[in-house]
């Protein structure tokens, strides 16, 4: 980029440092008359306008596309980030979306009979999926789920009596932030059991865990060390043993979908993340959307209301008494329903099956490949979607991940799970080819070169990126949050 | 159809590096009990049949002609430059900006978005999104609640019903007490009960599109040692006070009006806005300005100690995703509005508004009040509201949202207008109206001649 799209000082311009008064990109219909005085009160009005932006439409068509170029993304760059499954998102789920992008939450329900439908059809094939009785599409993100799940939870056992009994969520102490931060917004203790030396969790540990106080149990299968419970089964019968219920914490889904279901595991309840399994895009933080499904005995605590079929007719089904109310306004983010629904009939039962099934061959080949360079894995056998992995000894994480992005490609997750050193969490997905793997594994060779013949390598990198290492004890001491003219 | 890149050669060659038979065999840690379950989904569609379902799907929804539908969602101009900058590939498919040095485009774009949010609400710190208006309304409580230690939250029954309805969810499991202030002529008048209360949840314009008296509310709220938040739309932010002006600590809602599609409810995005002594109690990302080691500006995800993947249990709230793509999108479309743009936009909205107002009285649609009202209005129904609705439907006509029973207002539906409003779509409106209501009136005459 030239010096001059920077602007004099060097940086990227902000919007506000474009802007010229008078400008505009765009005309919308104008008013009959400019003042609202009359019409709504003088003590209603503000004193001066916001100070938005005013820049011409090529102004603003420079900067975003600009901005674009100072960001990478899934479809410009390999993205084999651990938990996130950052999979390929097709066009035609994006083409989908636009059919519905009109459609008014509060329109009359004959008038909505389509958008109707497909929740509906969407609710069966999720709680095929998951191998769960019900489903809820209405959490807007994966965290959204838990707390949809565990709420219901909390609902069940206080309907049973047990709410003051029941106080304890468990959660392995390798779990995702999100698990133990729900429990907490429920207002339950949360109380971690460690994981065994083979990766699962301590069955010993999580048996002397168990007792009548425990509401409930958060895993997610495969872990986040990537790797399989084998004991699940025995973790499903010991929970329910003691009048616990079983979370299925759905980061990882991309590991089993189509191949096995977390009803047939024994989980009570399950929430998805339809950006992350079912492609739908992340949009550089959000929108998720997070589903969840439940067990029969569940089904009453579910948010209201479903989505009913009553002969040809769609409509909403408010009929669930104990339910834990509402988690989100209208119907979700039913964009995102729209997208991964086209996405799964896109790829039909055989189809969803593949996916876990290269998926799961992707990153075992990556693990070998990735050994044979020099990088440790946490645990020596078979993993699912994604392995954990660690740089040869003496070299730092976040120093190997800084070096991959002059490279052109995205580091893994680091440093989670917290329980393995220097983790670096690796997910190819299975939408990458066999050559950017090799690719990415010739550019960790390299960055391992370079690092040996120069000391200082990895410390300094990135060197090309648009900005290189960020001062962040900087921006959290003395924050600066917004743009300030002068 | 499938999105997978492997050749068999590429099986073939992957299951030997990896020293297996097959791929079965890297799902041996499976109980064979939960192995190969039998799904009852339909066989995978091609590209042409795949869109003949969803488009045949999508014409079993009636494209209305004419659009009065509100309550909390509308549809405004969206310029045609705004989809195309937001929804370029590299911010869709980029993940949480937690790489800075290769996600400035986004970062910078959300240091903007809650440089946008601030000036819009008069409040200096914005985080940089929330789900949508209703757990944006639920957030903000549970924020009061940490910040004054008290347990009891004060909400106007003019909040969204279905912002309530979450902020119930959220509240029962903490024991948070939530009490209801009644609306007095469709307005919130001052409460009695503010002892003890950690906030009060007023929204303006209300659900019903009544301007509400925010000083004197605040005011009560700050007098009992409550925190106040201000629940808004941001597009009447344009014209109307904004929050910061009346001394709200916390601003709330749902950003849609500002750039997204209705898109039957979402996704839109919610916004949260708070003063600086908050700043701590803040859930959510947060992009804050720095410098790199070559001294250049940048931007970066900060104060990541409240959140969950630092804290766990200790954490803020659980909120990881956000609704980044949704928001950077409004910031696109207000950057392109400017602020005369986004003024013309809210201004034309009011005024279509009182147009139809005055239309539909003299089509025999009595407004429930002569208070001021911004772009949405409440009338008395001669039928119940789900009737008028469905009416209405069947000749093309989106219109009367029914208003809750809760309000005891009776037959009551909600009417909007936005600046897309035509004379075409109010006259197409007021002729159905004669029909329906001619229609419906017919016994009413005949009883009243006996």
């Amino acid at each position: 980029m030239t010096k001059l799209e920077h602007g004099s000082s060097g940086d990227f311009p902000l919007i506000f440092e474009r802007s010229q008064a008078g400008r505009r990109a765009a005309q919308p219909p104008k008013p009959a008359w400019e003042s609202l005085e009359v019409l709504l009160g003088a003590e209603h009005l503000r004193a001066a306008p916001p100070k938005l932006p005013e820049v011409s439409e090529l102004d603003l068509v420079r900067h975003y596309t600009g901005l674009a170029h100072r960001q990478f993304s899934i479809d410009g760059n390999f993205y084999p980030l651990g938990s996130c499954t950052m999979k390929y998102n097709p066009k035609v789920n994006e083409e989908a979306a636009k059919l519905f992008t009109d459609v008014h939450p509060y329109a009359d329900p004959d008038a909505v009979q389509g958008a109707l439908e497909l929740l509906h059809n969407l609710q069966h094939d999720l709680a095929e999926i998951t191998g769960m009785d019900a489903v809820t599409l209405q959490p807007a993100a994966g965290a959204h789920g838990e707390l949809a799940g565990i709420l219901m939870i909390r609902a069940l056992h206080e309907h049973n009596g047990e709410g003051a009994q029941r106080r304890v969520v468990i959660v392995p102490d390798g779990a995702h932030g999100t698990n133990p931060a729900t429990a907490t917004m429920v207002g339950y203790d949360v109380k971690e059991v460690l994981t065994a030396p083979n990766g699962e969790v301590d069955l010993e540990a999580f048996k002397a865990a168990l007792g009548p106080d425990v509401a409930a149990i958060m895993l997610t299968n495969p872990n986040t060390l990537g790797l399989f419970e084998t004991n699940i089964l025995e973790i499903a019968r010991l929970a329910h043993e003691v009048g616990a219920q079983l979370y299925y914490d759905g980061a990882n889904t991309n590991a089993i979908v189509g191949r096995a279901r977390p009803g047939d595991m024994g989980f009570d309840v399950v929430h998805l993340n339809l950006h992350k399994t079912f492609t739908t895009p992340h949009g550089g933080g959000g929108p998720g959307t997070g589903p969840v499904g439940v067990k029969a005995h569940l089904r009453e605590f579910l948010p209201a209301p479903l989505i009913k079929r009553d002969g040809s007719r769609f409509d909403y089904d408010y009929n669930l008494p104990h339910s834990i109310g509402r988690m989100r306004s209208f119907h979700g983010n039913f964009g995102n329903l729209v997208r991964a629904y086209t996405y799964i009939r896109a790829l039909g039962r055989e189809g969803l099956a593949q996916i876990s099934e290269r998926a799961v061959l992707n990153a075992n080949y990556l693990r070998v490949k990735m050994r044979e360079i020099g990088f440790e894995t946490a645990f020596d056998r078979v993993n699912m979607h994604e392995f954990v992995a660690q740089p040869p000894k003496g070299m730092k994480t976040l120093d190997v991940a800084k070096a991959l992005l002059d490279y052109g490609m995205h580091p893994m997750t680091m440093y989670f799970p917290l329980i393995v050193k220097e983790a670096m969490m690796v997910e190819p997905t299975e939408t990458e080819s066999l050559e950017t793997m090799d690719a990415f594994v010739e550019v960790l060779a390299d960055v391992l070169r370079r690092a040996e013949a120069d000391p200082n390598f990895l410390a300094e990198a990135p060197y090309g990126t648009p900005v290189r290492r960020l001062d962040e004890v900087k921006a959290a001491r003395k924050p600066v949050l917004r743009y300030a003219d002068g | 159809m499938n999105y997978l890149p492997h050749t068999s050669e590429d099986l073939e060659r992957a299951l030997s590096v990896i020293g297996v038979e097959s791929i079965d065999a890297l799902f041996a840690d499976l109980p064979e009990s939960l192995q190969k379950p039998e799904l009852d989904i339909p066989e995978g569609l091609d590209e042409v049949s795949l869109l003949r379902h969803l488009r045949a799907l999508a014409a079993k929804n009636k494209a209305p002609q004419a659009n009065f539908l509100g309550g909390g969602l509308r549809q405004h101009f969206i310029p045609s430059v705004t989809p195309h900058l937001a929804m370029q590939s590299e911010f869709v498919t980029a993940y949480t900006p937690y790489q800075p040095e290769v996600s400035q485009g986004i970062l910078q774009a959300t240091f903007e978005y809650q440089t946008i949010m601030s000036e819009l609400t008069g409040l200096p710190v914005s985080n940089a999104s929330m789900y949508d208006g209703a757990s944006s309304v639920a957030e903000a409580a549970l924020l009061a609640v940490r910040h004054t230690g008290r347990r009891k939250v004060v909400v106007s029954q003019g909040v969204h019903p279905e912002s309530r309805a979450v902020l119930a969810t959220y509240a029962r499991p903490l024991g948070i007490d939530i009490v209801e202030i009644s609306l007095s002529e469709l307005t919130t008048p001052k409460p009695e009960t503010m002892a003890d209360a950690a906030c009060f949840i007023v929204q303006n314009p209300n659900f019903l599109g009544y301007l509400e008296a925010m000083p004197p509310l605040a005011e009560a709220a700050h007098a009992a040692g409550a925190l106040f938040v201000a629940v808004c739309d941001p597009l009447t932010l344009a014209v109307l006070a904004a929050p910061g002006d009346y001394g709200a600590d916390i601003a709330v809602g749902d950003g849609q009006t500002v750039g997204n599609p209705v898109s039957f409810g979402g996704p839109h995005f919610g916004f949260m806005v708070v003063s600086e002594p908050l700043l701590r109690q803040l859930p959510g990302r947060i992009v804050g300005e720095t410098t790199d080691r070559d001294g250049r500006r940048a931007f970066v995800l900060t104060l990541q100690a409240r959140e969950q993947h630092i804290r766990r249990s200790k954490a803020k709230s659980n909120i990881c995703s956000n609704h980044q793509l949704t928001a950077l999108m409004a910031a696109v479309n207000l950057s392109a509005l400017g602020p005369q743009g986004l003024a013309d936009v809210a201004t034309k909205s009011v005024q279509n508004a009182h147009v139809l107002a005055a239309r539909l009285a003299e089509a025999g649609l009595e407004p429930l009040t002569e208070k001021p009202f911004f772009n949405e209005f409440a009338v008395r129904t001669p039928v119940p509201a789900t009737e008028l609705r469905r009416a209405l439907a069947e000749v093309g006509i989106a219109a009367a949202v029914p208003i809750p029973e809760a309000y005891g207002l009776g037959d009551v539906a909600l009417f909007s207008a936005t600046e897309l409003t035509t004379e075409d779509d109010m006259t197409l409106l007021t002729g159905a109206l004669g029909r329906i209501l001619a229609v419906q009136g017919e016994p009413v005459l005949e009883a009243s001649y006996d």
